[in-house]
């Protein structure tokens, strides 16, 4: 051990000792510690995705059984409708996909993985939470106040966003802009501490090509967020003034223009997809080589091309433009870079694919999950080509082929990304297994009834049924009966699916508090973050950890057992 | 909490070669450049449509305000840097006596901003006046808000170094003083001199 780390452990020693002298809830609460941020960026976006589901049964009722009243909420006007299609997409992503993903196992892992004690900064970590909470709380009041919730759709555009007189929710639309940039400004201060934690706060003999890819990843998705956020935070700054005191930057008849804000929209919405994307890719990353028991197949080809995907994010942003009178040009070019796009992110498939080959695969609930984002977002990758291209998208833009596509991406993401991690990381969190039967039964439960959701929605899609339409029986094209089955198909799936969630919640307490110890490394993985006991203590080790190797060392011929921890010293003395 | 908190080791460590507040700071200006960046950018678009017009209305904003504000803040940047010079040699007193000032100069561009804006709306060229005035208040109110948060935060930071605490944090705020100002090297040809074209 080199004097440095000496000084070091003596200096983590004295950190620990100094205990917190509040009450258990207050210091709960109010810690500053990575892992119980972690839980309660967790916990509030399971809750939020709770609301948002919800959402998604209303209006799928709504659409199945038109005009009839549905049980839970009643009879759905309008204004309803439009106000939950907006907030479930809103809070799907903003305050579900980015807080689990992003902000939750970032937190979680980044210190766990690169070996350090914390966050550097753990009182901004505590504040972007805490923005983040109060932003929470924003867009949920904005459904309750006078008017509704914000009806325009997730996407804002001008000048529905803008003019009350359109929208009819002059207070909801205000709330929406709020919360959406108080949770921009959260997760601002959150990126930054991730970056520059992995940068700084490294385990010795961590070097760059040693980083699980999973840190790697939130690390690009948070530099991606910050770089493409800053000119929509200009443009909701914009968006506010015109709503409140009446300027004109998106009113053409006061030399505004509209497509501003879709321009400001889409730079940041489309590498958004990447920052959530790019996690979800993480965690599968760290999952398959575990439960294949191989070495990651090409970590800097997946490394270099994560990388390529981030900047190539920030050139095809147009797509989402092509119908909105957008030089057609212009469209050719965002079409070559879009399908450019596409390539990198088979790549990484590709390489994930690579891993399994030849492994000694074993079907653990993680494992399951991982693959099955595999195969459903290949679909969704698939289906993405048809509305990249310019010539195509003109005919399904706005149709319900673009839902099911974005769905196919964002569900693997957001959905089975998050099961994915936190099945696979709830023996370190909680020391305790998760019931593997139940886990089955709602992973199985998840993914069917999610399949007979979306691929009726492509063949609506298919079959000219608009979005955001509220009751089709007024568009006697989209009333007929066989659209109509399928569309009674894809709310009794949401339905089936809403209620597979059940298990996994019981599933999720009862094993926090009675499932089968897992002790340190239930999972014979390497990274850093099992070599702690679990669930690991405050201040993460009794001496930190140092780095002697690369994250993915299995089946390494001179050591007995399969894998090779990145702490342990020399082979020889390895006792697993 | 704060009487019992202690930061972690994380915070001490160094694998990138540089102290992390420095480091938190850049990516704290970087996450600030695009803000501005979407802000101008779009700005720029407009210009170039609206040409003729804006020339027009931008040749109704005063140059000389603008230009001695520009004289102001630079003076204020020098201050930030002779105060961090003395902070490197470890004489707090003297790096919170020279913060002090950049705040007071923040404080006379803020002075001058606040005569301007009274003039101009006075003039008749409130907010709503024309699209280019929206800009033109939404873009030096929201940088005339980064330097009010610049003079807060300075202020704090003066406080503990005249006691000799945190010393490396004169570094950072004047990092983000710098930022402050070279936005302010953006606005000023873009609303100020740029009326001719």
């Amino acid at each position: 051990m080199t004097e440095a780390s000496e000084d070091e452990s003596q200096k983590h020693a004295q950190e620990k000792q100094s205990s917190h002298k509040c009450s258990k809830l207050r210091s709960w609460l109010f810690s500053t510690d990575h892992k119980v941020i972690a839980f309660q960026y967790i916990i509030t976006g399971m809750l939020m995705a709770v609301i948002g589901g919800y959402m998604a049964y209303v209006f799928r009722m709504q659409l199945a059984f038109p005009g009839e009243e549905v049980p839970g909420f009643g009879w759905v006007s309008p204004g309803n409708y439009n106000a939950l299609v907006t907030n479930h997409g809103t809070i799907m992503i903003f305050w579900v996909a980015m807080p689990i993903l992003l902000a939750g196992f970032g937190n979680f892992l980044i210190p766990l993985m690169i070996g350090c004690d914390d966050m550097v900064f753990p009182r901004l970590n505590r504040l972007s939470f805490q923005i983040f909470f109060i932003s929470a709380l924003v867009i949920i009041a904005s459904l309750h106040v006078a008017g509704g919730g914000f009806g325009g759709a997730w996407t804002a555009y001008p000048p529905l966003s803008t003019n009350p007189d359109y929208n009819l929710t002059p207070l909801g639309a205000v709330l929406w802009v709020v919360a959406v940039a108080l949770e921009f400004v959260a997760f601002l201060i959150g990126g930054i501490n991730f970056v520059t934690t992995t940068m700084n706060a490294r385990a010795p003999g961590m070097g760059m090509m040693r980083i699980p890819l999973v840190v790697w990843m939130i690390v690009i998705a948070s530099i991606l967020f910050m770089v493409s956020v800053g000119p929509l935070i200009a443009g909701a700054v914009m968006l506010l003034s015109d709503q409140l005191a009446g300027t004109a930057f998106y009113d053409p008849t006061n030399g505004g223009d509209p497509l501003l804000w879709q321009h400001l929209f889409w730079f940041f919405g489309h590498p958004e997809v990447y920052v959530v994307l790019l996690p979800a890719m993480g965690v599968v990353a760290e999952i398959i080589p575990v439960f294949a028991r191989k070495k990651f197949f090409g970590y800097k080809a997946a490394l270099y091309v994560t990388i390529a995907t981030g900047v190539l994010s920030f050139f095809v942003w147009a797509h989402h433009q092509f119908v909105s009178g957008i030089d057609p040009r212009m469209a050719h070019l965002f079409t070559v870079t879009t399908l450019l796009i596409s390539v990198p992110i088979a790549e990484l498939c590709f390489l994930f694919i690579a891993t399994l080959f030849g492994g000694s695969i074993e079907f653990r609930t993680p494992m399951l999950w991982a693959i099955a984002f595999l195969v459903e977002f290949l679909l969704g990758g698939v289906t993405g080509i048809y509305l990249g291209s310019s010539g195509s998208d003109i005919y399904f833009h706005d149709t319900y082929f673009v839902v099911a596509h974005f769905h196919y991406t964002f569900f693997p993401i957001a959905i089975i990304g998050m099961f994915a991690g936190i099945t696979h990381w709830f023996p370190k969190a909680f020391g305790r297994h998760l019931n593997e039967k139940w886990g089955k039964i709602h992973f199985w439960g998840t993914i069917i009834p999610f399949n007979f959701i979306f691929i009726p929605m492509f063949f609506l899609g298919l079959g000219g049924q608009h979005r955001r339409i509220f009751d089709y029986r007024h568009f006697p094209e989209l009333a007929l009966n066989d659209l109509q089955d399928l569309r009674i198909l894809a709310t009794v799936a949401t339905c089936v699916l809403i209620a597979f969630q059940i298990p996994f919640v019981i599933n999720f307490f009862r094993s926090m508090r009675k499932g089968k110890e897992a002790g340190e490394n239930p999972w014979n993985a390497t990274t850093l973050e099992w070599s702690t006991s679990s669930p690991p203590p405050h201040g993460n080790w009794e001496t930190l950890p140092t780095v002697h190797r690369g994250p993915y060392e299995y089946g390494i011929p001179e050591v007995k057992e399969d894998y090779l921890p990145q702490h342990i010293e020399t082979p020889q003395t390895s006792n697993g | 909490m704060s009487e019992t908190y202690h930061p972690p080791l994380a915070t001490s460590r160094k694998s990138a070669g540089l102290p992390t507040a420095r480091l938190g700071t850049w990516w704290v200006v970087a996450s600030e450049v695009v803000i501005f960046g979407g802000l101008v950018v779009s700005f720029v678009m407009y210009r170039m449509r609206h040409g003729e017009i804006w020339a027009d209305q931008a040749s109704h904003t005063k140059l000389y305000a603008g230009a001695l504000n520009t004289f102001v803040l630079l003076t204020s940047s020098y201050f930030a840097v002779c105060a961090h010079k003395a902070a490197e040699v470890g004489d707090g007193k003297k790096a919170a006596n020279l913060l002090v000032r950049t705040i007071l100069l923040g404080g006379v561009f803020l002075c001058v901003k606040a005569y301007e804006y009274t003039s101009e709306i006075l003039a008749g060229y409130g907010p709503k006046a024309d699209l280019f005035w929206s800009f033109y208040y939404t873009a030096t109110g929201l940088h005339g808000f980064h330097v009010v948060a610049g003079m807060v935060i300075m202020g704090f930071v003066a406080k503990d170094a005249a006691k000799g605490k945190f010393l490396h944090r004169v570094e950072c705020i004047g990092i983000y003083w710098h930022f402050v100002d070279i936005v302010w090297i953006f606005l000023f040809p873009l609303f100020y001199i740029a009326s001719g074209l």
